[in-house]
């Protein structure tokens, strides 16, 4: 039985279960206060969906420049060489470090792309009622909710470069914009998967086949 | 303010409900390290921890020295040509600041520096008031903003964002690690434990026997 559906709701701060206000049944709106922690306990996260699909976008966009934007500049002697993210892995890959290539390539451009597609997917899925299995789609959002913050490497790469290699005379080693961008963007994925509720999911399992 | 959980205050203590699928299941008492699944989900519930709150009182004091010393020290020490180059965690989000990347600078401040030392300190407050016994007025206050923060504090990302700086310095001059690196490894091993310990525990409205002692 789900709680919901016995008038209860669990607090997400420490897990108590509360009961709902008024007779419990459906979709109240009203948030309880926990009585043991004092956080707002909603049936579900408050406009769960909405706020997702806000920071989705917000992180799908800015995935643009995060990937197009310099974010290091080396400077030596001789010249000056503007790397993004794409370059800094053909670098590792040219210069006999392909698992570091293979490394950053994952958790800088791979990670936050399917992050975004699969919350998409995800939110798409929660809107309305499906045949499918919820289970899958239950293991995804924990996946997509683990990996995500990962993504942070090259940002803490480029800023522990940045703040080393300051030999003034010959060469020194600046952040570019596009650090900025890839760290806003990996901010944003993360909200999006901290608003979107899973129980959306499985509020929908099932139900099909109950011939409702 | 601190409610205890008892019939007729709106709480049903004896139950559990699943965060990621709202599925009701009736409280069972666990052995320490074991924990219950959710039987639709299979997402944890709740789980009793291995290591006692006066332990991992220890293992987060060790941790707030390993903070302390990670950061004093350089992580690494370059020389090319000659020339000594060093830093901080601190000094290289002075210099982004400087350069005029003010948002990386602070997204780096918050989450590698920030975060993870607010995450140790509260840790520590909150274990010294369970082991003691007596839960000061902030308890649930901190208790509440430690569990907001804890997500967004991402030692370990920095740590592996140490070890490939040094590769792709190593390239460039002779990297010496500093003292901090030796440091941060240590934070980051004990971390590992601090996070495994579920702090959910932390809001049980008695100290468990264990914590009494
Ligand atoms: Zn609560
Ligand atoms: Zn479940």
């Amino acid at each position: 039985m789900k709680a919901l559906t016995a008038g209860l709701r669990v607090c997400l701060v420490c897990r108590t279960v509360c009961h709902a206000p008024g007779d419990g049944m459906g979709d109240d709106r009203a948030p309880v206060r926990c009585p043991r922690c004092g956080a707002a306990v909603h049936a579900r996260k408050a406009d769960s969906l909405a706020r997702t699909w806000a920071f989705l976008i917000a992180a799908a966009i800015l995935y643009i420049p995060a990937n197009l934007l310099p974010v290091m500049r080396t400077s030596t002697l001789f010249h000056t060489s503007d790397n993004t993210i794409i370059s800094g892995v053909a670098y590792f890959w040219t210069s006999g470090s392909p698992e570091l290539a293979v490394l950053i390539f994952t958790v800088s451009v791979v990670v936050p792309i399917t992050k975004i597609v699969a919350l998409a997917f995800l939110a798409w899925r929660a809107r309305k009622p499906f045949r499918a299995d919820a289970h899958p789609l239950g293991r995804l959002y924990s996946v997509v909710e683990l990996i995500g913050r990962w993504s942070m490497l090259d940002v803490f790469v480029v800023a522990l470069m940045a703040g080393m290699v300051q030999f003034r005379s010959f060469a020194t080693i600046t952040a570019g914009p596009g650090a900025a961008a890839f760290g806003a963007m990996v901010v944003l994925s993360m909200l999006a998967a901290h608003s979107f509720d899973p129980r959306l999911l499985w509020d929908h399992h099932g139900r099909s086949d109950d011939a409702r | 303010m601190t409610p205890v959980a008892a019939e007729g205050d709106g709480t049903e203590a004896d139950l559990a409900a699943c965060p990621e699928c709202d599925e009701l299941h009736v409280r069972r008492a666990v052995r320490p390290g074991e924990r219950a699944r959710c039987t639709r989900c299979g997402t944890t519930l709740y789980r009793r921890p291995r290591r006692r709150p006066d332990h991992m009182l220890a293992i987060v004091t060790a941790a707030l020295i390993a903070f302390v010393v990670a950061n004093t020290f350089p992580i690494l020490v370059l020389r090319a040509q000659g020339i000594l180059s060093e830093a901080t965690l601190l000094g290289s989000v002075a210099a982004l600041w400087t350069e005029g990347q003010e948002p990386a600078a602070v997204l780096v401040f918050l989450t590698a520096w920030l975060f993870p030392l607010f995450d140790l300190l509260a840790l520590f407050v909150l274990l010294l008031s369970v082991t003691t016994g007596r839960r000061p007025a902030l308890y649930a206050p901190l208790l509440r903003a430690l569990q907001a923060v804890r997500p967004w504090g991402m030692i370990e990302v920095l740590m592996l964002g140490v070890l490939v700086s040094l590769i792709k310095l190593s390239r460039m001059a002779d990297v010496v690690p500093g003292v901090a690196l030796w440091a941060f490894i240590a934070l980051t091993v004990l971390l590992a434990a601090i996070l495994s310990y579920d702090l959910r525990v932390l809001w049980r409205p008695v100290p468990h026997q264990e914590a009494a002692r």
